[in-house]
């Protein structure tokens, strides 16, 4: 139990100490292919700690809820983050809610930062806010298919059931968890503010959407949500790396040393999940809001083909 | 027993409704007319959850000496009226709560306080109903004290039409009733529940029963194409009445359908399932966008209660899916979701229709762009609005979410279809629900960030005052419950067993045994979710984050004027507005769902005219159904209308050509 407890603890603090490093790496990374040095993957940390040591300018008419929003969206983010198989499955509180719920746990992030985006008044978060929920409106039913078609390869919707099935050599290779992971990847974009749905670099008010909604915040408070942003990056590259790639997963029960072999794992993963990545971001433009749209409905009609694949595939 | 306080509630409430024409003016009226609603709905609150808690004793029905001379009137409580009866005095009772204080500002309260009472009454008689004549009887005098709600503000712009297309529509769904009863009757007229539930029913006219109820039930609880009048009505009436009407009427509506479809048709078809789940499914999108294109607070909820009817009516489409393939354990999973969906939705609105209660108390205002700032100057309204916000948009931890997870678990167990049809329409109609929560969450964001953030748009929003005691007590106890139910569902799902046992023949494991209170709809191994956990760890986090934050770093906060990028503006007008917010879904999914087009009328250069952006949405539904509808009947009125004119001569003629068609008929009828 005293176990079990502490490889969930080492869980929540793996994560929200690799968040960061992550965060640098992808940008340092991108920096490279375009041939720039670029900061120091360390620098989020530093960026961090600074914004920590100011103090927060809040804007003259914000709320309470201005000031308990990044919080509020630090501690969903971080909870849900908690909840998906990084380094081991089976964790203590695993069973505390299956992929749907992590999924909705996000949502809430989003809904308050959509929130916090429009306590100000200010033109720019209500354009971000407003984009924001677009985006999320088509995101969530493609990742519903997605979803649907996990169920129905491992048969659960639980996290760690689902990588440990996937294992399996029963498995194989199918075209249904192809499609799912192109179009699980695509929905990863849309929500993490990447490339080419949003760009987390520009402060061109024009195409943003994540950075619009923040643009009131400062000190602690913008520290609280650019954390969380990098939580809900390593969230997703750790999703995908558990569902399609779940090899080195320590399992409920092993070793000291399994675990640290799937920390190792993890890092490996979240390395080759951060470059590809950047090479995805350097090599392609940033689209339209309006084509937004067409992109989320790839994702859904690919979640939409994997489902009925596996449908023909099992009755033929 | 729980039949007998019921009655005793009801009658109490219909001799309240009686005194209340005479009290209704005095100062002591209003209190005693909603204290005494509130006592009587909490005694059948009490009744009707004693009984699901201790399973009930399925007691034969009480009959009156009322009604039919041959018949009488039947009631009864089973574990599906017990439910309902619940839900519907929960909402009743917060309703006639609220009451006590936001009935203060009505202006003409003997238009009210009579009708209040026998509208609660209305809807416990068709909840407690064992034969077809109360029911109906009952169901129409729901409708009727429900009109008299709508049409209490009758001066009001709007409000004549609104009450006029209400009765049209009540009408048409219990003329559909009547024909449904009729039919399960048979030619025998066996009007007793009990003897409907016995004989057996051809499939043929089992199916024109499910099409009707459809239409009967779908009617009142709002099924496109039948919910025009929703979004009319409800906002029409008070803004307690308009919770009444969205959070418990809809409700009763949909008790009619599960007890004739699932109860008294018996085991259904495989096949029932999909007209119920593609009504539910286009009711949900189609509710939930229009809602989001919506300007005015009041019309906005009920066009979420639109979707929410939707959602409800998805799982109980999965349901008898499921029944009619012999998946018991599924089909009990599906309708425990849309059943708790009942109970949480019934939450969740009423205390959202309060707050727009509240709003329109404090400022005078519906219109959302005229409000902004509010949770400056109501603090304790806007914190209870924001939980039944976050409630509705189905996000964890509350309790919206628990009753979607678990149809998104029953949809999870599609794939055991031996039907393609149904197969391929489960993921699709999964895809189109997520889309409806996630376009709620848009649309609650809108709603809170227009009306409750940013900067006050009007004069009025800028002094309104934080509203009375007793209203602000129900909706924070309201958000205390919508928690309370999104933490410990289990006790929730544990007494619905009762309900799908009788139902469906089939129950969910017991969850209050399960270790840490978890919901597992299936099995451990298949899918968990365990809300008091999400929401300690949430709590939790929060806590120590703030905590550490603050113990390590600067505390100080400087205030300055909003950086927006460098050049604030402080005309409020600068924000945006709550057309602006929807512009974005309005372009992705308006054109399919309205026919929206915009017009940017730019003036030439060296032009001082201003540009002008014009947009036009269509209600498909007025322009293809309604209205043509109406043409073709004032067409057939007014080429009838010259009958009225005839004479003598000329109507003895037609009665004789009357006459010699019947006889002929007759005479050749086989």
């Amino acid at each position: 139990m005293t176990i079990d407890l502490l490889i969930q603890g080492g869980q929540m603090a793996v994560v929200l100490l690799l968040a960061p490093l992550l965060t640098g790496f992808v940008r340092k990374i991108k920096a490279r292919l375009l041939r720039r040095r670029g900061p120091s993957v360390i620098q989020p940390y530093r960026d961090l700690l600074r914004l920590l040591r100011k103090e927060a300018v809040l804007a003259d008419n914000a709320s309470w809820l201005f000031r308990a929003a990044p919080y509020l969206i630090f501690a969903t983010t971080w909870v849900a983050a908690a909840l998906v198989p990084t380094f081991a499955t089976g964790l203590l509180f695993s069973w505390t809610a299956d992929l749907i719920a992590i999924i909705a746990l996000l949502g809430s992030a989003r809904f308050f930062l959509a929130l916090a985006g429009m306590d100000v008044g200010t033109s720019f978060g209500g354009i971000g806010a407003s984009r924001e929920t677009m985006i999320a409106s088509l995101a969530e039913p493609a990742m519903i298919m997605i979803v649907f078609t996990l169920a129905l390869v491992a048969g659960s919707t639980q996290l760690s059931t689902v990588s440990a099935h996937m294992t399996l050599p029963a498995v194989g290779l199918r075209v249904s968890l192809g499609l799912a992971a192109i179009a699980l990847v695509m929905v990863a974009i849309a929500e993490n503010a990447r490339i080419p749905v949003d760009n987390p670099a520009t402060h061109l008010e024009l195409t943003m959407v994540h950075e619009a909604m923040v643009l009131e915040y400062s000190g602690r408070h913008l520290a609280m949500i650019e954390i969380a942003a990098s939580l809900k990056l390593l969230l997703y590259v750790a999703l995908i790396a558990a569902v399609f790639v779940p090899w080195g997963l320590a399992g409920p029960g092993e070793g000291l040393d399994r675990h640290a072999l799937g920390l190792a794992a993890f890092v490996a993963k979240l390395a080759v999940g951060g470059v590809l990545l950047a090479l995805f971001e350097t090599a392609i433009a940033k689209m339209r809001v309006f084509r937004v749209p067409e992109f989320m409905g790839a994702a859904l009609m690919l979640g939409l083909l994997g489902t009925l694949l596996l449908f023909v595939s099992r009755s033929l | 027993m729980t039949v007998i306080v019921a009655l005793w509630c009801v009658a109490v409430l219909l001799g309240t409704a009686i005194l209340a024409t005479a009290v209704a003016r005095r100062p002591y009226g209003r209190t005693f007319v909603y204290g005494v609603s509130l006592i009587a709905s909490a005694a059948a609150l009490i009744a009707a959850v004693t009984h699901l808690l201790t399973g009930g004793t399925l007691a034969p029905s009480v009959t009156l000496p009322v009604g039919l001379p041959w018949l009488g009137s039947h009631f009864r409580v089973d574990a599906l009226t017990a439910f309902f009866q619940a839900v519907v005095n929960l909402g009743g009772g917060a309703a006639s709560f609220y009451g006590l204080g936001y009935g203060r500002h009505e202006a003409a309260p003997q238009r009210v306080l009579p009708f209040f009472p026998a509208f609660l009454a209305g809807m416990n008689l068709v909840l407690l109903a064992d034969d077809a004549f109360t029911f109906l009887l009952s169901w129409e005098f729901m409708s009727l004290a429900s009109w008299a709600l709508v049409m209490a503000h009758h001066g009001e712009r709007d409000n004549a039409r609104a009450g006029y297309v209400y009765l049209v529509m009540a009408s048409f769904g219990t003329l559909v009733l009547v024909l449904a009863f009729g039919l399960m009757a048979g030619p025998d007229g066996g009007y007793g529940f009990g003897s409907i539930r016995a004989a057996a029913h051809a499939p043929g006219v089992a199916a024109l029963v499910l099409v009707l109820m459809l239409g009967g039930a779908g009617s009142k609880a709002g099924l496109v194409p039948l919910h025009v009048w929703l979004p009319l009505a409800h906002p029409a009436a008070p803004s307690h009445v308009s919770a009444l009407m969205s959070g418990v009427m809809t409700k009763v509506a949909i008790y009619g359908f599960v007890r004739v479809v699932f109860d008294l048709m018996g085991p259904s078809d495989w096949w029932w399932g999909v007209p119920v789940m593609a009504a539910g499914t286009v009711t949900a999108v189609l509710g939930i966008l229009s809602a989001t294109m919506e300007r005015d607070i009041k019309r906005l909820l009920a066009f979420s209660t639109i979707e929410n009817v939707g959602i409800i009516f998805v799982g109980l489409g999965l349901a008898l899916a499921f029944q009619g393939n012999a998946m018991n354990l599924a089909a009990a999973l599906a309708l425990t979701a849309a059943l708790l969906h009942v109970l949480n939705h019934t939450l969740f609105k009423s205390l959202l229709f309060f707050g727009a209660g509240a709003v329109q108390t404090a400022t005078g205002e519906r219109d959302l762009e005229c409000l902004g700032g509010l949770i400056h100057r109501m603090p304790q309204t806007s914190f209870a609005f924001l939980v039944g916000c976050v409630a509705i948009a189905a996000l964890p931890p509350l309790n919206g979410f628990v009753s979607e997870w678990l149809i998104f678990q029953a949809i999870l167990q599609s794939p055991q279809f031996p039907q393609w049809g149904l197969k391929i329409m489960a993921p699709a109609v999964g895809a189109l629900l997520a889309m409806s929560a996630a376009l709620a969450a848009a649309c609650f964001v809108r709603l809170f960030g227009i009306a409750f953030l940013g900067r006050p748009r009007s004069a009025a929003a800028a002094a309104a005052q934080e509203v009375d005691l007793p209203s602000r007590s129900i909706m924070i106890a309201l958000a205390g419950l919508c928690l309370l139910a999104g933490v410990l569902p289990g006790l929730a799902i544990d007494s619905l067993a009762g309900v799908t046992q009788s139902m469906v023949g089939a129950k969910l494991s017991e969850q209050a045994t399960i270790a840490w209170l978890s919901v597992v709809p299936i099995g451990e191994s298949r899918s968990t979710y365990n809300g008091l956990l999400v929401f300690l760890f949430i709590a939790a986090s929060t806590a120590v984050s703030a905590l550490v934050i603050y113990r390590l770093g600067p505390r100080t906060i400087r205030r300055a004027p909003a950086w927006d990028c460098g050049f604030p503006d402080p005309s409020p007008a600068t924000q945006y507005t709550a057309g602006s917010f929807a512009q974005p879904l309005r372009r992705v999914f308006g054109g399919l769902a309205f026919g929206a087009s915009e017009r940017v009328d730019m003036p030439a250069p060296g032009d001082t005219r201003a540009a002008r952006l014009t947009v036009t949405m269509h209600d498909r539904f007025w322009e293809w159904l309604y209205t043509p509808l109406t043409q073709v009947v004032s067409l057939v009125s007014g080429t009838l209308n010259h009958l009225q004119f005839l004479t003598i001569r000329r109507y003895l003629t037609l009665v004789f050509i009357a006459l010699v068609a019947l006889l002929l008929v007759l005479a050749l009828w086989p």
